[in-house]
This record gives structure tokens, sequence and C-alpha cells, in this order.
């Protein structure tokens, strides 16, 4: 890649300093830990923080809550109860969205399950790709969460909180540990549509820094149009004519520095030549003509076509150039009718893909510091909305984790045998990010920000344990 | 690099020692350290100044205000109680529990305990040493305590009085005054938020009238672009959008609030009857459609239309919203902390939440769906007009009426023929073509027909009455059309005037219960009433419930001692780039304690005593010789007080998003200067709505004079702000906002290099300054340095210009087709009679100003 003649161009472009001060000072400190060490001799620790198992993050989130009944959590016993009133003990006072005030009987799994890998760990038979990756997978079915309609569980899901302007994880991870990439943005974003038609809408508060630093919000990487929102250079300007504005408008910058002496021109400076740098990394990211016909076929997708598949091989390509985050949004699994084609038109979109994922980082030996989770916003009834669809639910889902130190070939957690309720090894929201911060090198509960006077973190205030039964 | 240096700065190694291992304790959005490297421990410790952050920050977690979370059964915030539990015994801090336990070198003893995250370091431990040894005295919350008004010199100005005599304490000297071209600046920017013209310059740098400044500030407070400058700060704080938030994110009529807030602010209406009107706009005495459009603010919260959303659990969060928005706008207090619990560090209890709560539960209002479509906000002109149509309707339905008698027979007659030969009304006819409405509307007739006439309800008569003589009958058709032309007449004006949710009084109001962990399910709380939260002063009421206007005039009551305080807090803000106490947010113990408390006392004082008087407090901050000051800072003054918290000097920032775009719009000539209106759409990347849905959307940018309007003007989208607005660190509003981030981010070189609205700005820029300066190249940069920046270039700058101008001048005449493309960009008409290449050249230049540091910087 070229760089501007006039400055060598670093990745503390993304961490320079700011207004915000501090979070830069974190960042430097985090990245230069020896440097932090020496200069502050009077600092004492308490915990040592636990070893960094993953360098990056994958989150794959499926939008609109995908039903646990016809993915990843067998139910016989449901199947056994179909078109029975649901026993009203499990039921009585909990929280219900449309269904509440019906009458709720029992709904069996819509497709049969099949068992896979060594552990024979059963499935639903419409994924037989993730099937034969799943020695790599740990599925959580004990998974729970506290809000029950759409925006506020993705909030919940991302921030920890149902209260809008928190920052979501990505936001977190990139404000504690900064990125490695060069010339992209630390935390990204991408979205792709379901073709059943019920395409959740998606905030982007989702993807907010909230109260961190601006700078460590999600960057959406779009498939139509500008690729990142204003980075087309204008209709009759040359690459090579902004790169000469940009050169002009730092050198005045630089120029009024040395009579403001103002620490904001040397950032802005930084900044102009991050924004050129990435007018011509991003295309490159998104370019794809170079990946071989086999990974093509592997992942099924064309190039640009905008599918979840897509999607992934461009997460691989983001965390290939050292990304932090990687959020991919799929969308449409809220089905509230339809609950057996919608599933099986779901599988059709992300089962390959989601084996390619895993199964391209592991044979470039990045599974082993990637961390993948897959993870809806909440799961599904195991009653029936209209006969042949699932209400939101949020007693039970599953999820699962692949890579950095995840066991492979794994369940960990149960629900009751109806699907009602988690269980066994019961897990929540704020578990799960604990356990993503703790493979990251990162002790949930001492990662604070102070924000309205309180400690806020990502795991919240009630507290949060790391799930340890499925660490390596 | 920049921060490694500031790394060797001793007041940022003393951060280090808060950071738990390497992960920060940090504060994000305000957070810096505090001034000095390592001030001494005071001779004399102060409570409120010295004690009561480290307490709070570092104990009062489990031995504070929350008595679920208590540990040891010890309380440490109230001083009978500490000394109940013989925490410590004062004047004898070798006999102290506390001051052993902070000193221990037992882990198991040692307070705060590790696993808490937290840890004193020496001079924190030596402060609490020596608070015992001198009596363990406790001082109320200062911002609790009724502010006290310092006395100053009649003819000084008290700011600089009080700033002086800060500043003499802590060995500091106040900075010269800035030239006058950057004063102008200054104050323009923040008085109106759009630049002065270099002829506006040049004649208040050449005036020689000793009040010359005075006038300058008058002319700016009374421009009606004043009101907009002002209303940026409110409208983040009251969380103004024009979206529901969640979910869909449906549009929703709320702009004429938008207009009240501006009207309010250039009419320098009271702070106090400004309060009155957003709290209880409809139920003041003299309510009016003002007052009432200013009751807006009630109806401001978040949202859902999504299905499956539970009442009960939208009917909390809205009731939370509300709490958060008055606590984060008015008291400074984050009192959403007591949705769940007792607040751990203020003495804000959760009855005291959700009695506050209490007072907005008669506000009518759908909890979930979509919200009505409002109060119609009719000017003088438009109100006449609609009495008119009014009357109209009312003389149509009386010429009916007197024919009714004979309608009413004729009426009889079709009910007994419909019966007698079993008809069924034709909208209901198998073949029927007639719209779900018009069928269930024939359904309630059919069904009403055939009940006894003495039997059928009102609801039934009225239908009957209605459906004959619409539908039925051939009688009186001049009389019937008379009627449904006038009341067409009246629907399509009301039509198209603008309308705005505002609050309307339920005499039945929703029932509030503290809900045990904020969960909405238990329904097992105590009911509350409307309360003010015990721990602040109140009146006395009996035999009847507090209302809204109580709220209302208590929050502006002069025994209330936080709304002055907090909304001056917030105003320095402006004036100076921080506030006087750092977090505008939190006045409570784990805010910042001011550096100044005197003065913000002051101000909070004088604010109320001015009779809420927002123009008399401005004029009173930007006049002084404080606020007058260069924000350039020498080396040692840096090194002292990196912050500025002293205020020896002003301070340099960057503007706010809305005024990044005003001045580029400004400077262009493009500016559309029109005061309110409906929210308008700028240029926006195509598909960035593609997330939306219920339904999908399509962004349709505006056209004409509504493409160039200011910033704040802008189509607020919650789920999905204008991302040019968002670069620059505008919030959502989704949540109650008293503090933007000012961040310095590559989006936002993005956002000046490649957003059409600043291509457009910049090629405007280069015809206005070709038109206006024929001549040679040196003469139109001079122009262009006048228009941007208010000054001549300098020769190197000149310079550097030049050269790029030839370069790009050369480039568009080998490549006409380009300079084509460029000069075309945006909606504002290409002048004619301009040499396409020249334009072109000149618009890189035009667009490098736009983008300088020094543009987009107040100093």
């Amino acid at each position: 890649m070229k760089l501007l003649p006039y400055s060598p161009f670093t990745r503390r472009a993304f961490l320079g300093k700011t207004s915000q001060g501090l979070g830069a000072v974190a960042l430097a400190a985090l990245l230069r830990p020896p440097a932090l060490f020496a200069e502050a001799p009077r600092a004492t620790f308490g915990k040592l923080p636990p070893p960094r198992k993953a360098a990056r993050v994958i989150w794959l989130t499926m939008a609109g809550g995908p039903s646990h009944l016809e993915t990843f959590d067998p139910k016989p016993r449901l199947a056994a109860m179909h078109g029975k009133p649901m026993p009203e003990s499990l039921t009585r006072g909990q929280m219900l969205a449309q269904l509440q005030g019906q009458k709720l009987n029992c709904f069996g799994p819509q497709h049969p399950f099949k068992a896979f890998g060594k552990e024979r760990i059963e499935i639903c038979e419409l994924f037989p790709h993730i099937g034969s990756v799943i020695d790599e997978i740990c599925l959580v079915r004990s998974m729970t969460t506290e809000a029950i309609n759409h925006d506020p569980a993705h909030m919940f899901m991302n921030t920890g909180s149902q209260i809008a302007g928190r920052p979501s994880m990505g936001a977190w991870v990139t404000y504690g540990l900064g990125s490695e990439a060069e010339d992209l943005p630390g935390f990204v974003v991408l979205t792709s549509l379901g073709k059943g038609g019920q395409n959740q809408p998606i905030a982007a508060r989702q993807w907010s820094s909230g109260f961190l630093p601006s700078r460590h919000q999600g960057v959406q990487l779009r498939s139509d149009g500008d690729p990142v929102l204003y980075l087309n250079t204008p209709p009759g300007v040359s690459r090579e004519q902004q790169g000469a504005d940009v050169a002009a408008i730092n050198a005045l910058n630089r120029q009024y520095d040395a009579s403001a002496h103002d620490p904001e021109i040397a950032t802005r400076v930084v900044q102009y030549e991050m924004a050129f740098q990435l007018q011509a990394s991003v295309p490159e990211l998104m370019d794809v003509r170079g990946e071989s016909r086999k990974t093509l076929e592997l992942y099924g997708c064309r190039p640009g076509d905008g599918s979840f598949a897509s999607n992934c091989l461009l997460a691989r390509r983001l965390a290939e150039r050292g990304v932090r985050f990687i959020q991919l949004y799929h969308k449409d699994w809220d089905h509230h009718g339809g609950v057996k084609q919608g599933v099986a038109l779901k599988a059709q979109e992300i089962d390959r893909a989601c084996m390619a994922l895993i199964t391209d980082l592991k044979q470039r030996g990045m599974l082993d510091d990637t961390l993948i989770v897959w993870a809806g916003e909440f799961g599904r009834t195991p009653m029936s909305q209209g006969g042949d669809g699932r209400d939101h639910h949020n007693k039970a889902m599953s999820v699962w984790l692949a890579g950095a130190g995840v066991r492979g070939g794994m369940v960990h957690g149960a629900s009751d045998e109806l699907g009602y309720a988690a269980v066994e090894n019961v897990c929540t929201v704020h578990d799960l990010h604990a356990t993503m911060l703790h493979q990251l090198g990162i002790d949930h509960d001492a990662f604070s920000v102070k924000f309205q006077g309180l400690d806020a973190k990502l795991t919240g205030v009630e507290g949060a344990k790391v799930i340890q039964g499925i660490l390596v | 690099m920049i921060f490694r240096n500031k790394l060797r700065t001793m007041w940022y190694s003393r951060l280090f020692a808060s950071f738990a291992i390497w992960l920060s304790v940090a504060t994000a959005k305000a957070a810096e350290p505090e001034v000095n490297a390592d001030p001494a421990v005071p001779a004399r410790v102060d409570f409120n100044r010295d004690v009561r952050p480290i307490l709070s920050d570092n104990c009062f977690l489990c031995h504070g205000p929350d008595k679920n979370r208590r540990k040891g059964d010890l309380r440490l915030d109230l001083r009978d109680e500490a000394l109940k539990a013989e925490a410590f015994v004062p004047g004898k801090p070798d006999e102290s529990e506390l001051v052993a336990r902070i000193l221990s070198e037992d882990p198991d003893e040692l307070m705060p305990p590790s696993k808490s995250n937290k840890k004193l370091d020496a001079r924190q431990k030596a402060i609490l040493k020596r608070w015992v040894q001198q009596g363990a005295e406790y001082q109320q919350h200062w911002s609790y305590e009724k502010p006290a008004k310092a006395a100053a010199p009649s003819d000084q100005n008290a700011v600089d009085v009080l700033v002086r005599r800060r500043l003499a304490e802590v060995g500091l000297k106040p900075s010269i005054e800035a030239d006058r071209r950057t004063l102008i600046r200054r104050l323009s920017s923040d008085l109106t938020g759009l630049p002065p013209a270099p002829e506006e310059v040049k004649a208040f740098v050449e005036d020689t009238a000793p009040d010359a400044y005075e006038h300058l500030v008058d002319r700016l407070l009374a421009d009606p672009h004043y009101g907009e400058r002002m209303a940026i700060g409110w409208l983040d704080v009251v969380r103004f959008a024009d979206t529901i938030g969640y979910h869909s994110d449906n549009p929703r009529n709320v702009w004429p609030y938008r207009d009240w807030v501006i009207k309010s602010f250039n009419a320098n209406k009271p702070f106090d009857r400004f309060t009155l009107e957003q709290i209880a706009g409809d139920l003041l005495p003299d309510a009016n459609t003002e007052s009432r459009v200013g009751s807006a603010f009630n109806r401001l919260l978040l949202s859902t239309e999504e299905g499956g959303a539970q009442p009960k659990d939208y009917e909390a969060r809205m009731l939370t919203d509300r709490v958060r928005a008055v606590g984060t706008a008015w008291l400074g207090q984050t009192i959403g902390c007591a949705q769940c619990h007792d607040h751990k560090f203020d003495p804000i209890t959760m009855r005291d939440f959700y009695s506050l709560g209490a007072f907005f539960a008669d506000i009518q209002e759908p909890v979930i769906g979509s919200r009505e479509e409002g109060m119609i906000v009719a000017s003088a002109e438009e109100q006449k007009t609609l009495a008119k149509l009014d009357a109209a309707v009312a003389e149509a339905k009386k010429r009916l009426e007197a024919a009714a008698p004979r309608l009413d027979v004729a009426q009889a007659q079709w009910e007994s023929d419909v019966l007698r030969y079993a008809v069924t009304l034709p909208e209901l006819a198998g073949d029927s073509k007639s719209t779900p409405a018009d069928k269930s509307a024939a359904r309630v007739v059919q069904a009403a027909l055939k009940k006894d006439a003495k039997t059928r309800n009102p609801r039934e008569r009225e239908a009957l009455q209605s459906y004959f003589r619409k539908k039925a009958t051939p009688l009186f058709v001049v009389e019937r059309d008379g009627v449904a032309r006038a009341e067409q007449e009246r629907r399509n004006f009301a039509a198209g005037l603008p309308k705005c949710l505002v609050s309307v009084h339920s005499a039945a109001p929703r029932t509030v219960r503290i809900l045990p962990r904020g969960n909405w399910m238990n329904e097992t709380g105590e009911v509350v009433k409307p309360a003010l939260p015990h721990f602040l002063p109140r009146p006395e009421v009996a035999g009847r419930d507090l209302t809204r206007l109580d709220l209302a005039r208590w929050l502006v009551s002069r025994d209330n001692p936080l709304t002055a305080r907090t909304v001056m807090n917030r105003i320095w803000k402006q004036f100076f780039g921080a506030g006087l106490s750092k977090q505008l947010d939190d006045l409570g113990a784990q805010g910042e304690p001011p550096a100044n408390p005197v003065l913000l006392d002051w101000l909070a004082c004088e604010f109320m005593e001015s009779g809420w008087d927002i123009k008399h407090m401005v004029r009173t901050i930007v006049t002084s010789a404080t606020y007058r000051q260069t924000s350039g800072a020498t080396p040692e003054l840096l090194a002292a007080d990196p912050l500025n918290r002293e205020l020896a000097r002003q301070s340099a920032f960057r503007v706010d998003a809305e005024l990044v775009r005003d001045n580029a719009l400004a400077v262009s000539g493009l500016l559309a200067a029109q005061v309110g209106g409906p929210s308008v759409k700028p240029y926006q990347p195509d598909g960035y709505w593609d997330n939306l849905n219920f339904p999908q959307r399509r962004y349709v940018a505006d056209s004409g004079d509504a493409q160039h309007r200011r910033g704040l003007y802008t189509w607020w989208q919650r789920s999905f702000l204008h991302p040019s607005l968002l670069a620059f660190d505008a919030p959502s509003r989704e949540e109650s906002c008293a503090e933007r981030n000012r961040s310095n981010i590559p989006q936002q070189a993005l956002v000046l290099l490649n957003d059409p609205t600043y291509v457009e700005a910049a090629r405007a820029f280069a015809a206005r300054v070709l038109r206006e300066c024929s001549g040679r190249p040196e003469d139109r940069l001079k122009r262009a340095w006048q228009l941007a920046l208010q000054r001549d270039p300098r020769p190197s700058e000149r310079e550097t210009v030049r050269k790029l101008l030839d370069k790009h001048l050369a480039d568009y005449r080998a490549n006409p087709a380009a300079a084509r493309a460029l000069i075309s960009i945006g909606v504002a008409p290409t002048p004619q009679g301009l040499d396409a290449a020249e334009l072109a050249a000149w618009t890189h230049v035009a667009r490098v100003l736009l983008n300088l540091h020094e543009t987009v910087t107040r100093s």
C-alpha cells in the first residue's frame, strides 16, 4: 500500500490523543504495558488478568430470535406433547409477548434432529455443514435473556443493558484492547437480509460507542454504495487530486499548529491520513477477486452478492487484517408463523457459511485465537403461535461458540424437557459477555468506566460469571 | 507521538495509580484527572471537597445509602450511623477502625477489599486519617445546600472577581485579552453559531468606542439565530427527535416543540416559565397553544410499535425514561440508579424514584402502538380561518337540523321497511366492494336495526341516524351535502397545519407501584402517589394529590438547590468548553465538586434573583474579562492547569456537529437563514436506512432552500441519526444527553471531504470568491481566507494553496469532463459565465479551507 510521502502512516491513527484523553491513555497503556509498569511505580495491582486466548471476536448475530427447537435443542418430549396444552406450572405468571393471554398449546419440533461428530451431538438435520464441524463447536443450550421484544433484547445482548446509550461490546473491546488493524477500524459491522421477508429493523445504536470515545463505534461495511459512508471521492476528483488536497490541508494545519499549540491539531492531521488510507484499504478489503475458486466454493458465495456467506468471507479477511471485533447480522429469524419453512430457508442461508468460516480460519491457523459466537437476541416458545409459528421467548435459547480456547464438541447446560426454561447450568447474557472478555484477557469485573457516577461495566452491576465449564 | 509526551507530565502518572491492572477504571466522557500533579494534603481537610469523593467512590457501594447492599451493618454516609458502628473515634485516628482498615497490610482486613477493584492511594489515606484527626466532621453534600451568593463589588463583573480570587489562591495569573478578530469569531460561534462576515469583523476591529464589545454582545443576543444556537444544548437534554426510537422507529409530530424552544430563547422567556410550560403547560391557569406546545416535553420519550410489546413493560420504561430526563435536565442527578434499588451514593430512594414517575401518570397516551397526530398548532391567521370553517360547519348543520323532524319521520319509515322486507344493507351484500371500515359500520347498523328502538343505546341510535342520513335517504340532499362539504373543507385545511404531540391530563391517572428490582412483572410493590424527593426542601401540601404543576413549581422554586446550579453549570460549558463542575449530569456524590464552588453558587443565585433571566446570565458571562481571555496557553500554564479548570485562559474546541455544517453553508453563501419549520432532509448516502423496517423507508433528500438549512433542523432519526451529524458526535437523543463527546476521528475527515453537502458548499464558496473578486489569484485567496477565517492568509499558506490551485487548474484544463462533474454536485445551480476548469480548481481551494482545523474550531 502506498503511503503519503510526507508522513509515515501508523496504526496510532485510530488511537491518537483526542479530547477524550483518557481513552487514549487507556489504550496507550494497554498497547504498551511495559511502559505503564515503568512509569507508574506506585500503581499496585490486585488480581492478574486472565491469559489472553482470543485476539479477536467474530460475533454472528441471528437477528429475529432463532428457534432453539428447530436448530440446536432436541426435544422429543415436546414432539410427544404436540397439540396438548402446555403445563400451566411452567407458564403461569411468565413474560410472554404476542401469546399473552392466549391458550397455550405445545408445538413439536418441526424438523428431525441428527447426531454429529465424535460426541454424537444432536442438532437439527437442516444444519449438516455445522454438524460436520461440531467437534469445533461448544453448544450452550441454557442461555437466557431479560428482554422479550427485539429492540430491547438486541440492546441487552449488545450492551448488557436495556437502556439506550450504553456502549456495545465491540466498542468495549476496542476501547480495552485497541486494534491491530493498520488501516481499518477496530470494530466492523456487516448486515445481510434473509429471503423470508421477516427482516426486523436493527438500530445503529446496536454498534454505538455509547459513552465511550466515538472512535470505538462500529463502522458498518456495506455491500451497496460506498462500502463505508462517505468513503468514495466525489465525482470529478481523482485519487491523486484527493491526496493533494489532503496534503494541503495537513500542511496548513501544521502551519497553524505552530502558532496555536493545540494537540488536537496533530490528531486531526493523523485522522486525515487515516481517512485517505481508508479510501484505499477498504476497497482492497472488499475486493475478493483474489480469493481462490476453492475458497469461494467453500463459502458458497458470489463476490459482492451481499449475502451472509459473503459477509463471512469478509469477516475472515477483516480478521486477517487485525480487526478486533467483527459483528455480522443476519436477519429474518422472526418466525411467528411458518417456522418450519422459515428455519429451513435460514439454514440454507447460513449453514454452509458458518462451517466455511470455521474451516477457513482453522486451515489458516487462526481459529486458535479467533472467538466465534453464534447467537440470536432470544429464543422461541415451545408453544404454538397461530398453529405454525413460535413467539419470542427469553427463558431458554441456544447459542454456540468456537475457537480461542473454547472446548469443541461439547454441550453445556440444558433446558427442561419441553424446551421452556433453562434448568441446568443456566447462563445469562452477562455470563456470555464475561466469558468473551475472559478469553480476550480481560477481567470483566475490573473493566469499568465511570459513567453517571457509576463504575459502568459491560457485564452490569448484578454480577456475572465466566462460564468456566466450556473453556479448555 | 502526542500522548507519549503527555505521559511524561506528572498529572498523567497519577492517573495510572487508579488503573486496575492495565484495564482502565477510567471516566470516558468527561473524565480527566484532577489538575494538580499531587497536591499536598490540605492542612485543614474539607469534607465535601476532600473526603466525600473518596468515601463515595470507594466505600458507599457497601457502606452507603442502599440498605440491601450494605455490609457489616456499617454506613459511612451519615456521621451518627458511622459513630454508632464505631467506625472511628473523632480526633483519634490511632484508635479508629476505619484508619486501621485502610492502612492494613492484611488482605483480609484491608478496606476497600481487593475484590472491589478499588484502591486508595497514599494521599487519599492521608486525607482520611487527617480528617479523623480533625474531628471527622461531615457536611451536607455541596449541591444540596442552598447556594450562597458571595459579595462582589458592584462596579466589577462578579465572574471576574471570583475567578481571580481563586486564581490568586492557586498562584495563577489570568491571560491577556484575545485579539478582536478572535473575540468576534468566538462570540459569533457561541451566541449565534454562525461566522461573522469579514465586513463585520473589520468594523469591530476598527470600532474605537469604549463599549464596542458590549454593543456587539447586544447585537448578537438580539439576533434571531441566537435562539437556534441556545436550542441545541437544550434539545439534547430533553432528547428531542423526530422519531419514536424503538424498533420501527417511525415518525411522530413534535417539530413545533423545537420552534417553541428557539422562540423561547429568542424572547428570553424566563427559565421558570420555560420550565412550567414544559412540565405542565397544559395545567397552567393561563394555558394556551404556546404553553401546550411546550408540554410536548413530556412526549419526547422513546415509544414502541412492536407487535408483542407488553403495555406494563413499556409503561415502566416510559416512567423511568421521564424520571431520568427530568433528573438530568433540571436536577443534575443520576436518579435513574434508583429504578432497581436505593441509590448507592446519593440519598435517592426507590420511593423517590417512583413517586417522581407518578407525576406523569396522568398523561394521556397510548402506552404501545402509534402516537396520535397531535394538537393542531395554528398561527393567529390560521386560527381565524379555522374558526371560520368551524362556523361554516355549524351553520350547515343548523340547516340540516331544521329539516330534522321530517328526516326522523322518514327514518322511522325506512327502519320498519328494512325489517319488514328483511333487507340486507348493500355494504353487507355478498358481492359488496365496500371497505372493511364501511362494512364494520354497516354491521353495527344492521345489528341495531334488529333491536327494539327503546332498547338501543345512544351509540346505536347515533349510528343509525348517521347511516340513514348519509347513505339511505334521498331527502334533503343539498343540506346533507352542505354538511359533508363544510366538514371536508375543515378537514382539508386542518390536514395542512402543523401538529404536535402535547400533554393532555387524564382525570384517571395510571396506577404507579414501586417495582421491586425494577421488575415490571412484579406487582407486589407499594402503590405510590406523586411526591417530591424526600431529601430536598419541599413544600407541605395537604388535602390533595400533587400534580405536574407542583413538580414544575418545585423545580424552579428558590428553595430548590439543584436546578439553578445544574442549568448554569451547563450554560458555562457552552462558553468555556467544560462545566464548572465537570460532570454536567451528576452534581451528586459521584460527580466532581466544582473547582470554583463560590462562582457556581454566585451564578445560580444571580440567575434566580434576576428572575431566571438567561440573556442576563449569558451577557454577564460573555462580557467578563475571564471570557475574553486568549485561549493560547503558555507552557507553564499548560503544565500547571492542563485542562483549564481554573480559568486562567479561554479554551479552544471543535464546534458542535450542527455548527460544522452551518459554518460551511454560511461561508459558501448557500445557507437558507429561515428560522423554524418542519425538519429537513439533507443529502444522505443511499441505503443508509436499509436496516429500518415496518415499513421500509426510502430517504428522499430535500431540494431547494430546504437542502441548505441549519443543522439543528435536520430530520432526527433516532435509530439512524444522519451520519454526518453522528460523525461529529451529535447524540441520537434516545436518552437525555447533557454532554456530547468531542472526538477527532477519521469519519470527520471523510464527511468534510466527500459528503455532497460539503462538496457543494465548496463549489458555491469558490463561485462566490470568483464572482466577488475578479483579478489576481492573490486577491481571491485573500477574499477566500477572509470569508472562511476572517483573516488574511499568511505567505506560507498562500504559497501552499497557490501551488495546489495551479496543479488542479492544469488537471481540469486537460480534463473538462471531470471539471463539469465536480461543479455540478448538489442541487444549487451551477453559475453561468464562469470558466469550468477555473471553478473546479477553486473548488479544491475552497474545500481545503472548509476542512481546516481552524475553520471548525472556536478558540
